[in-house]
């Protein structure tokens, strides 16, 4: 692997999970983020189904974009490009995408099923995913690398709601002031958690 | 242009029907049918998920009730006829079933027991307990950081004057409370029963009337004035016998001289005037 190549992986694993981190750092999927972090468990079910819909959708639609989207076609004399009808197209493929998964894992896997079922139609049009597909499109990148990029993507996406949800449960316990409780400090918490993670900066 | 324009309908329409016949075919082919007795059942549910049928939420026992792993009494919450209906539904029968209520067995609220320690700490029963046991004198009652009351998914336990009290109206029996309690005070008692001995301090007398206004000391004069078999004596302190209960008249009977034989709405309205008071001086 040559040089270019180790420092194009580095920034599609350790990049994607840590520097640009899709919650604190380019705060996407700040719903999810803030409205399942309460407890663990939860927390654990959310990021699992984030995994599993991102890493499909982003392997789906790079096929889509580096077989259609991404060429122009001459027809009857004319150049046509259709890569302006690309969100359109991403968020049926994703929404549909998930309804099958759903119906699959029920059958084959109940207890997957279980565990990530209620998750999965909240994150059908959630921006994480959108963005993560888009951030593919716009960095031209090819199918391997978006499947590697949204994998570590959704991966510190869960390592962020995590952290998020160990630290509010910890706040349950606290004597927080008044005017801070709930929301507030929630908040506030996210904040300072997004602070830490600029330390990562300049990693790669 | 205008080949653009036609070029995009046709190929989101194309990809319409494709996802639409793609995940057709996925439900049809690998659908898994739900029992439509699930829904009926879960309709008929309280919906609240409290958890007192010892299941995650009401969709689980509606699920369990129509595989035949539980019966339909076993929902503290539901009304006899709502229960009576998920029977019929399920061709079941069902024996009567009793409305149960919680009571906490203590009358210790600020005013009548003394307050050793200023506690600061986390406001939580299990923590106050854990150091030095808790704020109050009395090792046996009440702590007053309303753990129950948190727990409680119908708002049916109210703090009054650091004493936790159940309103009657309000609780449905469905026992979350009793597990949250580190001390052991709340029972399951029948509704029908409305009265009470609000001491649970299973201390000598002497001791107790150290640190409490209102203790249990075995005195006996309840059971004296009372039918046999109503109440039980229990080393230093008596008890109501839920399965044979006195009526609201023994209050008046026994003459009860530390006043903690009480109806459940007397010992309501003590502490609520008990507030007044303080609020009055």
């Amino acid at each position: 692997m040559t040089q270019e190549a180790m420092l194009n992986m580095l920034e599609l694993t350790v990049g994607a999970m840590l520097v640009y981190n899709f919650v604190l750092a380019r705060f996407l999927g700040i719903c999810p983020f803030l409205g399942v972090s309460r407890k663990l468990d939860t927390a654990l079910g959310m990021s699992a189904a984030v995994i599993v819909v991102m890493t499909l959708s982003s392997a789906i639609t790079a096929v889509i974009y580096n077989l259609a989207l991404k060429k122009t076609f001459l027809i009857d004399g004319k150049e046509i490009n259709l890569g302006f009808l690309q969100v359109l197209i991403y968020i049926a493929v994703i929404a549909a995408l998930v309804q099958m998964v759903e119906v699959l894992l029920q059958k084959f896997s109940p207890p997957l099923y279980k565990a990530l079922g209620i998750f999965l139609p909240l994150i059908t049009t959630n921006c994480a995913v959108l963005g993560a597909v888009m951030l593919n499109s716009v960095n031209d990148r090819g199918i391997l690398e978006s499947t590697i990029f949204s994998f570590f993507s959704a991966l510190g996406f869960g390592l962020a709601l995590v952290l998020f949800s160990s630290l509010r449960e910890r706040l349950e316990l606290a004597t927080v002031p008044r005017p801070f409780q709930g929301m507030a400090i929630a908040l506030i918490t996210a904040g300072i958690l997004a602070m830490a993670f600029v330390g990562f900066s300049g990693l790669c | 242009m205008l080949l653009t324009i036609i070029l995009s309908i046709l190929a989101l329409s194309g990809l319409g029907i494709i996802l639409g016949l793609a995940i057709g075919f996925v439900s049809k082919f690998f659908g898994v049918a739900t029992d439509p007795k699930v829904d009926l059942v879960l309709e008929l549910l309280p919906g609240v998920n409290c958890g007192g049928c010892s299941r995650p939420g009401c969709a689980d026992f509606a699920r369990a009730l129509v595989a035949g792993e539980a019966s339909p009494e076993q929902c503290p919450v539901s009304s006899q006829e709502a229960v009576t209906q998920i029977a019929q539904l399920l061709g079941m029968t069902v024996g009567d079933l009793e409305k149960k209520v919680a009571v906490v067995l203590c009358g210790g609220d600020i005013h009548q027991t003394k307050v050793k320690t200023l506690y600061n700490g986390v406001n939580d029963c299990i923590s106050a307990m854990q150091i030095a046991g808790g704020p109050k004198s009395c090792a046996y009652g009440c702590l007053g950081m309303s753990s129950c009351a948190r727990a409680c998914p119908f708002g049916a336990i109210e703090m009054i004057n650091g004493l936790a009290v159940v309103h009657n109206e309000l609780c449905v029996g469905c026992g979350v409370c009793v597990d949250t309690c580190p001390r052991d005070l709340i029972k399951l008692v029948p509704a029908e029963a409305k009265v009470h001995i609000y001491c649970s301090s299973p201390e000598k007398a002497a001791v107790k009337m150290k640190v409490c206004n209102v203790p249990c000391i075995a005195c006996r004069k309840c059971v004296k004035s009372g039918e046999e078999g109503q109440f039980e004596i229990k080393g230093f302190r008596v008890e109501v016998n839920y399965d044979n209960f006195p009526g609201e008249d023994i209050v008046e009977k026994s003459g009860c001289p530390k006043n903690c034989l009480l109806t459940t709405a007397q010992h309501l309205e003590i502490e609520r005037n008990a507030d007044k008071e303080e609020n009055a001086v």
